[in-house]
């Protein structure tokens, strides 16, 4: 363990945090499968955080593998590519597997072809200008493939009043049952560096430091076979804890800084991406590759043989899942991302999105259904919360209604992960209060 | 954050149709989609941990066994009867007044059996066998339910009952003390007819003194062999099943140590001839600092006040055994800063992650 922290390297801690059971071995080490070409794919145009990405084509027109189908609109918007060659069939308000109201989506059937465009081809991208490199990052429409979602190339393009130093590639993976970015990091250690090397370029830091979880010793074992030598790369181990891959608690692990409440980390000089991002970005830059596929774990007691698959995003669930052998039970809950902080969903045809890094499918006696008691203030969640809150005085006061005062008691910058509804004994559904009152604070503003 | 209109409408939505789901999504691949009868929708996080309220409560109860025990082995039957009579009365007004005001009956988390046996625990061996019954009436109704039941009450119920039995029987409960089995301090019977601390109270004369200081005393009263309220005796039995809670992170490490070191250090600084061992062990402090004051109702949630709570239950503890009318402070010096509890949370709020 030493081994690591000798490299010039002290890791520091994060207040906070809890050990839920990581079930990753259901879905760790299984090598990545392509999982095969969906018969129809559905994009809707919001997969992002930001603008609305706006549609481009229209009922019938005939589209190849990254053709652009939505084009970004403002400045916190990307481009959306055709995951699949075919026919548009349909583009309308659909259901959406994150957001509760119908979107606009664009519906594309299959021609079984899987004609990809002329230009994703292998290029030299050595040469390319920081503003060549950004540009191609948006126009491949890269997010945040942590499950944030946010434009990349918004994230690389600071204002010059907050000059980054430090980039932290993200290879925490704390989502308990999540296994892709393990498995990525396996698989294409240098891909990843590659994509590390454009962050870099792009902010032009020195210091890159890519953080993982102690309970991947062979991703870590890899990254440090694969970094450059002398070249300002480092792995850093860190012990495995819930949220140990979020932003600010990451920040601080690994530089001791600490994001000021309200800020983001450029504000501390820092950059934080997500092993899958860096490794789409470098996919884009190589071989002008826009983001139609991602790695996505599909796992869960319910799934036959839990899985690590490529999918074509806009894959609807049960293609995957019946790729997966279906399912041993009959499924209780269906949740897309980490059971921390993923969205359950209403039924099992939702797509994939640029989002969605898991699939897990908990059996009916898995799915917690324990009712409310009173909050005994037994302090668990204070102690939980790694942004030093008190959940339960936020409860009573949200429960209360008294929002402003919740407001006050920094509310806004709880970052919903669950751990303080983890750990209450008393079973009260706290980060479901928080989500509410913060809402309705927003509602009120506008 | 991602969505901000994430779905918050409903507690739990239960998805009983298959008719429901997604009407829009043309065709999904000719009946490809598996039936999904039922589907359970929340908010996260999807899983919880398995640590529940009554849980809890029961590690607490399983803690208090070796004292238990204890104290039938000093005290004899009559030990095991108050305990029975205490526990199962406040079990019985826990249900009774849960049914009068309409609430949940929640008899089997085990938070009135805490009560009751924490009651048990805080009465002199020879009191008559009603007494435990009134106390768990007024403990259970009058400083629990009233206010709305667990996590609503201000002050913790067991104490609060003692002090009420206290101020209307002070005869039967200052009085009733009763000399363990295998009495310790053979020979001199004023001893063992009161609590160590009651002799210290009125006999200050420097043999006692002397004698009470002393390392026969002090290994009594850290084994339990001596007068004193049912389970307060035995600074060791009471200990396992603290650090049992300990090491489960069931109760703050911080109040007790707080509440201990104060004790510790006041009694080298103020102007008292007993030595800090014979404060921290004799008298109820033990049992007070681990059972009692850290009742997580009646206690601080942020770890600032837990340490400012500690403090203050030692102070107030020393001030009451030094120049207080009665020999022991325990149990007022928590009464009074489970009163202050929520002005010493509002004060100590600890700064949120990268706050000002």
């Amino acid at each position: 363990m030493f081994k690591h922290l000798s490299r010039n390297r002290t890791v520091f801690g994060f207040k906070g945090g809890i050990h839920p059971a990581e079930n990753k071995e259901l879905s760790a080490h299984k090598p990545i499968e392509k999982a095969p070409i969906p018969k129809r794919v559905w994009r809707p145009y919001v997969q992002h955080t930001g603008i609305r990405t706006k549609p481009i084509v229209s009922v019938g027109d005939i589209v190849k593998v990254g053709t652009k189908i939505g084009e970004a609109e403002g400045y916190i918007s990307v481009p959306i590519h055709a995951s699949i060659s075919g026919k548009v069939v349909e583009i309308s308000e659909i259901d959406h597997p994150v957001i509760p109201v119908r979107t606009l989506t664009c519906v594309i059937e299959s021609d079984g072809q899987d004609v990809w465009e002329e230009s994703i081809k292998e290029r030299d991208y050595q040469n390319f200008s920081k503003e060549e490199l950004i540009s191609i990052i948006r126009d491949a429409g890269i997010v945040g493939l942590g499950g944030a979602a946010f434009p990349t190339y918004v994230k690389l393009s600071p204002p010059k009043e907050k000059p980054i130093d430090t980039l932290i590639i993200n290879g925490c993976e704390c989502e308990p049952y999540l296994t892709a970015d393990h498995q990525l990091m396996l698989e294409k250690p240098n891909e990843i560096i590659e994509g590390a090397k454009i962050i870099a370029k792009i902010l032009d830091v020195s210091k890159v430091i890519i953080g993982i979880e102690d309970n991947k010793p062979d991703a870590i074992k890899i990254m440090e076979q694969s970094i450059p030598k002398n070249n300002g790369f480092s792995v850093v181990q860190l012990k495995t804890k819930y949220p140990q891959g979020a932003e600010k608690q990451l920040i601080k692990t690994l530089l001791n800084r600490k994001v000021p409440s309200g800020g983001l980390p450029m504000d501390v000089g820092v950059l934080v991406h997500n092993v899958g991002t860096a490794f789409a970005i470098y996919e884009a830059c190589r071989y002008n590759k826009p983001l139609i596929e991602r790695v996505v774990t599909v796992t869960g007691s319910c799934i036959r043989e839990p899985k690590n698959l490529l999918v074509r995003i806009g894959t609807p669930v049960y293609d995957l899942i019946n790729f997966c052998g279906g399912y041993t039970k009959e499924p209780g809950k269906i949740i897309f991302g980490g059971p921390m902080m993923g969205i359950a969903q209403y039924n099992d045809e939702m797509p994939i999105i640029k989002g969605t890094s898991g699939i897990i499918v908990l059996s009916k006696d898995e799915v917690e259904i324990s009712q409310e008691e009173n909050c005994i203030r037994c302090g668990r969640c204070v102690s939980a919360c790694p942004m030093d809150l008190l959940p339960c005085e936020l409860n009573n006061f949200i429960r209360k209604k008294e929002f402003e005062k919740a407001k006050s008691y920094n509310l806004f910058d709880c970052i919903e992960c669950g751990c303080c509804a983890y750990v209450c004994p008393a079973k009260i559904k706290l980060v479901h209060a928080f989500i509410y009152a913060k809402r309705e604070l927003r509602n009120a503003l506008s | 954050m991602l969505y901000p209109n994430k779905n918050t409408n409903n507690q739990e939505i239960r998805n009983d149709q298959k008719g429901i789901t997604n009407p829009n999504l043309s065709n999904p691949n000719n009946g490809e989609s598996i039936a999904v009868k039922e589907l359970y929708v929340s908010v996260s996080p999807h899983i919880r941990s398995k640590i529940t309220v009554s849980v809890i409560m029961w590690s607490v109860v399983i803690a208090l066994i070796p004292a238990l025990l204890g104290a039938i082995y000093f005290f004899g039957f009559r030990a095991l009867s108050i305990v029975v009579i205490s526990t199962i009365s406040a079990v019985l007004f826990e249900a009774l007044a849960q049914k009068f005001w309409g609430r949940k009956i929640t008899i089997l988390d085990g938070s009135a059996a805490i009560t009751g046996l924490l009651l048990a625990f805080n009465l002199p061996p020879g009191v008559p066998l009603w007494l435990p019954f009134i106390g768990s009436a007024f403990a259970i109704i009058l400083a629990k339910q009233v206010f709305g039941g667990l996590g609503y009450n201000f002050i913790n119920p067991a104490l609060a009952a003692r002090a009420f039995l206290t101020i209307s029987w002070p005869q039967l409960m200052t009085t009733t003390w009763i000399p363990p089995k295998s009495g310790f301090l053979a020979g001199y019977d004023a001893i063992t007819q009161a609590t160590p601390l009651t002799l210290a109270k009125l006999d200050k004369t420097l043999q006692v003194v002397q004698q009470l200081n002393s390392w026969p005393v002090i290994k009594n009263l850290i084994l339990g062999n001596r007068g004193g309220c049912l389970g307060e005796t035995s600074a060791i039995l009471l200990l396992i099943g603290a650090i049992y809670l300990l090491i489960r992170g069931f109760i703050s490490y911080r109040i007790p140590i707080a509440y201990i070191g104060t004790v510790l250090i006041l009694s080298l600084i103020l102007p008292t001839p007993l030595s800090p061992l014979f404060h921290i062990f004799s008298g109820g402090l033990i049992l007070g600092a681990f059972y009692m004051a850290t009742d997580y109702v009646t206690s601080p949630i942020t770890p600032k006040g837990q340490w400012i709570f500690g403090f203050g239950c030692g102070l107030i503890t020393m001030l009451i055994r030094i120049w207080g009318g009665y020999p022991e402070g325990v149990s007022y010096s928590i009464l009074l800063m489970n009163v202050a509890t929520p002005l010493i949370d509002r004060y100590t709020k600890p700064k949120a992650f990268g706050a000002k």
